[in-house]
Parts: C-alpha cells; structure tokens; sequence
C-alpha cells in the first residue's frame, strides 16, 4: 500500500529560538531532578507514600501520555484503512507524535518505578501474569511502540533515498545503514498493512485497559469514576481525543515554524471529532444516569468540582462549539475548542488516577511535589525538543514552499 | 471475495454478538479455598500488650528495635497503619463506657482468599503459597506499586527512601517460618491462646461460631473476614460492631473478580483481538480511497461523507 502518500520535507528554519531555549532549560532541570531520584531514592523527590502509591508520574506521563497519543491509531485507522485519502497530511506528524509519546510513556516509568531495571520482567515467560489487568497494559505498550517504530521506518528510508546521511562520527556506519534501510523499505512496502491494523488494534486493547486498571480498586475510587464500563469509556475517550490532539499539534507547529495551518484537511476533520466526542459523551452520560451516581455532582466535594470542570469544559462545551460551521473554519476558535477536549481527556485521567483516589486510611490528600511536576515538565519538553529536531532532519510535515531542502542533513543529494 | 460497505458492517455486527456471549464464563472457583491455614483474633482477649508487634519485628529481622521499646503504650494516642518496617500494628479503641476497657485490635495483610494484590501482580511477586499465605518475591518485583492501589485494607507498605532495591513490605504470615521451621507464625506463639489461635480456616470459622454461640453478650454475632471480599485468613471476634473498630464495611465479592472476568472475556484465546484483526482487514478492502488525486476526488467530497464508521 502506498504508505504515507502526500509529500512531506524537512522543516527548514532555524532550529534555536527562544522557545527553544524554554525548553531546553526544561529538559536540563528535569535530567538533574531525575538524577538526584536514582541516587536518594522516591522518597527524597515524591509526595507518594503508603496510601497513594501512584501520583502525577503514573497519571499524567504515563496515563495521559497514551491518551493523548491517540492520534496515531486514530489516524493510521481513518487513511489506511477507512481510506479517507484527504487527511493523509496529517498522519506522519500524528505517527511520530505517538512514536515519541510512547517513548517518552516509557521514560516516565523508569522514574516512577522503584526497581526500574527489571522493566523487562513483564516480558519474560517465566513472569507472565495473565490475570493482572497490568500486564496486558505493559505487554500492548512494548508491542505497539515496536509496531509504532516499524511503521516510522519508511520515512527514515525515505529520508536515506534522498540523500539523508549520518552526521558527526555516526558517518562510519552510513553505508550498513543505507543497505539496511533499502532492504527495510521494500520489504515494509509489501507488509505495512499488518503493522497498521496491527497498531489499532494493539491501541483498542490497551487503550481499554488503562481504564480496568482502577477496576480493582472498588472501594478506593470515587463512585462518579467508579464504573464497570470505565475500559470503554478509556477507549471511547482515547479515540475522541486522537483527531482533537492532531489538529491541536498541527496548529501548534504551524505557528512555531510560521506556517499557514492547514484548514482544509483540519475542518472536516474537526467534524469527525465532534463524532467521537459525541459518541464518548452520550456514554458518560448515559452511565451516569444508569449507575445514578449523578446524585454525587451536587455534594460540594472537591471531586464533584473536578467532574463537572471534567465534563463541563472538557467534553460538553467543546462539543457545542464544534457543532458551529463557524468555529471549525476558524483557526483560533478551531483551536481553542480542541485545546479544551485534549486538556478534558487529561485531566479525565488525572481525575481517574488522582482526585477519584481516596483510601480510607489516608490522613491527607496527595498533591504532587515540585520535583514531581518539574521532571513531568522536563520530559513533555524534551519531547517537543526530540520532536523539533525530528521534523527538522526526516519528512513529517507536508512540503511547503521554500522548505523542501533539509536543514541538518548539510547536503541534499538527488 | 467481494466485500462491500453493507457485507463490512454486516461482519462488524457479527463480532460484537461474539465478543458480547464471552463474560458468562470466566469464574474460577478454587476448591482449596477452605484448606489454608488462618489466624483467629479474639478482641475482647487482646491486653494491648504489643508482644505480638516485638515478636514480629524479631522473627522477621524488621527494625530490630529493643523489648522496652515496644512497651510504650504512648503509641496508642494516635492511629496506627503499618509501615515497611511493622508488619503488625496494635491500636486502641476507647470505650466511653468503660474507660478503663478500652478495646485493643491488632492489624496486618488479611491474606485474602481470592487476594487483589496477587491478581494485579503483573510479574507473579506476590503469589498465595500453598497454605494460603499471600508471600513476596522481591527478585520479581518491579517496584510499580499496583499492589499496594488493588489491596482494598489498605496493607502493603514501600521502602520508598532506597533508591535501589525497594520492596513491598507486609506481614508473610511467617510462611518460611511454618514451613521450614514447623513453628506457628511468631506473634501467635508469643501471644495467649485466647487472643490468636492458629489453625485450618474452617475449624477456626467453627471455633468461632462455637464462641459466639456460647457468649451471645460477649460478641457481636459477625465474624469479620469470614465473608469480607470472598474470605480473607485473618479472622476477627469482637464485642462491637467492627466499624467503630476500624475495620472497613467491604462487601462479599472478591476484588479481582470484575478485572479478571472482563480481562478474561475481552482477550479470551486471543479471538476478539484477532476477530477485530479480521474486521479492520476487511475493512481496507471494503472502503474506497477518497484521495484528493485522481477523479474520484470531486464526487467524494459531496457524497460519501466518512459518516457513522469511519
């Protein structure tokens, strides 16, 4: 199958700015903070403690990071096998993001875990655990960034096609490389298809399953998140928040590399988000109603606030101003209304993994600490950073005017 | 074979009816759940001595605290958990009544029948041994701490100050103790008869009856744990209803059963997800390209909107 379609170059503008620098600083902070935890321990850096085992690291780097790279099944579905040609602009930005956010899902846990070089126990037969909801999470997540990784394949082989070489001392391994990438390249042509479908549905399994994972906790998570169809409402929001984060990138790199954004692929898709968030809010709903635990929204308490910021801001006010023709032709209205589905989602899962936490033994509530927060900032900037120098190096983004050359591939050859 | 739009959703039909008829099964039902061995704790015998907390820390090799210092009854003022290095913790309850009967409960890992941690443990750390007893392999473990968010009492404690090898810590049950050692597990040994009686779980659970049975004022007519998720091996007699006591209102069904049943239904051989392989395979075949090259573009844009399924 033809695999991504649509020209798409190397970005061509100056790698530092400003925000560059932001970000870097981010990312510097954050490896230092990351550092001191391996050699003083979680105790020296976290707000977690015997009652709260999981706070922002699991809810935020590692919930929320799969959530919000949605967008790569969601998209790899809607071009290669729905077919909708149209949107093919957006799905190597929406695969590389996913490619990174899982990545990155990855270096969140090796913070988090307190015995982090035994990552790979999971995967090693003699530990299987079939009955933990947790291990069907953590096999998806291994297979599914493989499959994330194969399917980024054909734009490095593209990238090498076109004269892309290996820089610094890297150079010696540029001839094994190119080879490699030649056989890769016709070999992926002919599989693709079953690394795609694949893809979805690895994503489906553990999208869901992000969701049963709270399932055992029955008397801990508050009953306005407590449902037996959480895994479907993880996955039903997983999939509303896919093309919502990809208009939301696209526009954000857009106005980073002072681009036009792309309406015409990012209207009619906003129509589809409007789709999927409608199907993901007519199930919450729904479940609330049947479960009647509506009667907990009005009890004043801080969780009945989060869920109605949750649902009000998050899901039913974006889904009203996408129903305007007028918003989803508006670049700045466009982005605001995705901007509140995608922080909807997120803190959809901060509320599942944090504020619907409440053990009865506790003496105070978990509020994540500054080294917390500082390493969750450092590692989402080092992933806008690896992300930059990515769409800088190989073709992710659509070709525009003037930007076809690569800027740090230094020569360009036929 | 020719597959249209109609014939897909025809097909897509047919697999949700397959992935729904899955959930009735799934229940397994352990017929060596009575077999284990339990502890029966008497509350209206237990003196607030805290041996049971020394003998502990001793048998285990804990904090290595001195005698004296698990004398101080200081502790009591305020509520207690169990922390990585006290597997067992004993904690006043006073009674307005009788102000000098104050009711004194001992708490560890309940060593649940169906046990949450052991379901969620996605590398086998925590297993239940042979007798029942819920024990530890930290060589496994990898420190995600999904034991400690499953466990509905709250037990498992985390070194989370070693930055190197962290580990869950609650009480074993003194397993390598009964096992190799053919002693009953340290505290009981320590402690009067009346108070912790060691034992096989259904003669404890008649034991109990028995008592109940005999001193109808003495005890409130429940034993916890004998029902609490499923059944656990720890099993409480008191003379008040045990939530003034500190104990949780938990219902009868075991925690993991909801996970196990839906993870098990879901992924059940592997045929829903390769059924959903299946389908989105057809799906490449059914659906036409609606790519902006070519002269299919036009029309596509006006009719065949991307409506309902894709």
């Amino acid at each position: 199958m033809s695999a991504h379609g649509l020209a798409a170059a190397p970005v061509n503008r100056k790698f530092f700015t400003p925000g560059v620098g932001v970000l870097m600083v981010l990312a510097a902070i954050a490896g230092g903070l990351a550092l001191y935890r391996f050699v003083f321990g979680l105790a020296s850096m976290t707000n977690l403690d015997d009652r709260y085992p999981w706070g922002l690291w699991i809810a935020v780097d590692v919930a929320t990071g799969v959530a919000l790279a949605a967008g790569g099944f969601t998209s790899a579905a809607l071009t290669h096998i729905f077919h909708r040609g149209r949107y093919l602009p957006v799905v190597r930005p929406a695969l590389l993001t996913a490619m990174l956010g899982y990545t990155f899902v990855g270096l969140g846990l090796m913070v988090d875990l307190g015995r982090y070089y035994n990552i790979w126990h999971p995967a090693w037969p003699t530990m299987w655990q079939g009955n933990s909801v947790l291990f069907e999470v953590g096999m998806c997540v291994m297979a599914y960034l493989t499959v994330l990784y194969i399917e980024f394949l054909p734009i490095v082989c593209e990238w090498s096609r076109k004269g892309g070489r290996l820089w610094g001392p890297l150079a010696v391994f540029q001839n094994p490389v190119k080879r490699f990438l030649e056989v890769a390249e016709r070999t992926l042509s002919k599989t693709m298809v079953v690394f795609i479908i694949a893809g979805v549905v690895l994503s489906c399994m553990h999208q869901s399953s992000l969701g049963a994972l709270m399932l055992i906790a029955p008397y801990k998570v508050h009953p306005l998140w407590y449902t037996p169809i959480l895994p479907l409402l993880f996955l039903l929001s997983a999939i509303a928040v896919g093309f919502p984060m990809v208009i939301f990138e696209s526009m954000v790199s857009a106005k980073s590399f002072r681009r036009e954004p792309e309406m015409h692929v990012l209207t009619p898709l906003s129509r589809l988000a409007l789709l999927f968030l409608g199907i993901y809010m007519a199930a919450k709903i729904t479940d609330l109603m049947v479960r009647n635990a509506y009667g907990h929204l009005w009890d004043g308490s801080f969780a009945s606030t989060m869920f109605m910021v949750e649902v009000g801001a998050g899901v039913l006010l974006p889904f009203c101003m996408l129903l305007s023709g007028r918003v989803r032709r508006s670049p700045s209205w466009l982005f605001i209304a995705n901007t509140l589905i995608v922080l909807g989602v997120a803190l959809n899962r901060i509320n599942v993994y944090i504020v619907a936490y409440q053990p009865h033994y506790a003496t105070h509530r978990y509020v994540p600490s500054i080294g917390e927060i500082l390493i969750t900032l450092g590692l989402i900037a080092t992933l806008m950073l690896v992300y930059r120098v990515f769409v800088t190096i190989f073709p992710v983004l659509p070709a525009v005017e003037g930007d076809a050359l690569p800027a740090l591939g230094r020569r360009a050859e036929g | 074979m020719e597959l249209n739009r109609r014939g897909f959703l025809h097909l897509l039909g047919a697999g949700a009816t397959c992935m729904c008829a899955g959930p009735a099964l799934g229940e397994s039902n352990d017929p060596t759940e009575d077999d284990g061995m339990a502890m029966l704790v008497d509350t209206t015998e237990c003196i607030g001595c805290r041996k049971c907390e020394f003998a502990c820390d001793q048998a285990q090799g804990l904090s290595g605290r001195s005698r004296e210092s698990f004398e101080d009854t200081s502790v009591f003022d305020q509520p207690r958990r169990m922390v990585a290095d006290a597997y067992t913790v004993v904690n006043r309850y006073p009674q307005p009544n009788t102000p000098d009967q104050p009711i004194y409960v001992k708490s560890q890992c309940m060593h649940c029948v169906k046990p949450a941690c052991v379901s969620a443990c996605l590398v086998g750390a925590l297993t239940t041994a042979e007798n029942g007893a819920v024990v530890y392999d930290a060589g496994k473990c990898m420190g995600c701490r999904y034991c400690m968010v499953a466990c509905p009492f709250e037990v498992p404690a985390y070194e989370y100050s070693d930055p190197l090898t962290p580990r869950v810590r609650k009480c074993v049950f003194c397993f390598e103790r009964v096992k190799n050692e053919a002693k009953i597990p340290a505290c009981a040994e320590m402690c009067p008869p009346m108070c912790l009686t060691y034992g096989k779980r259904t003669e404890l659970l008649a034991l109990a009856h028995e008592r109940i049975a005999k001193y109808p004022d003495k005890y409130v007519n429940n034993v916890y744990g004998e029902h609490e998720v499923g059944g656990t091996r720890w099993l409480y007699l008191a003379a008040k209803p045990f939530e003034e006591l500190g104990f949780l209102t938990l219902g009868d069904k075991p925690i993991p059963q909801l996970t196990e049943t839906l993870q098990h239904s879901i992924f059940k051989f592997g045929i829903p997800p390769l059924l959903l392989f299946g389908v989105l395979g057809a799906a490449i075949t059914a659906f036409k390209d609606d790519s902006s090259h070519g002269a299919a573009s036009a029309k596509d844009a006006s009719s065949s909107k991307p409506k309902g399924v894709s």
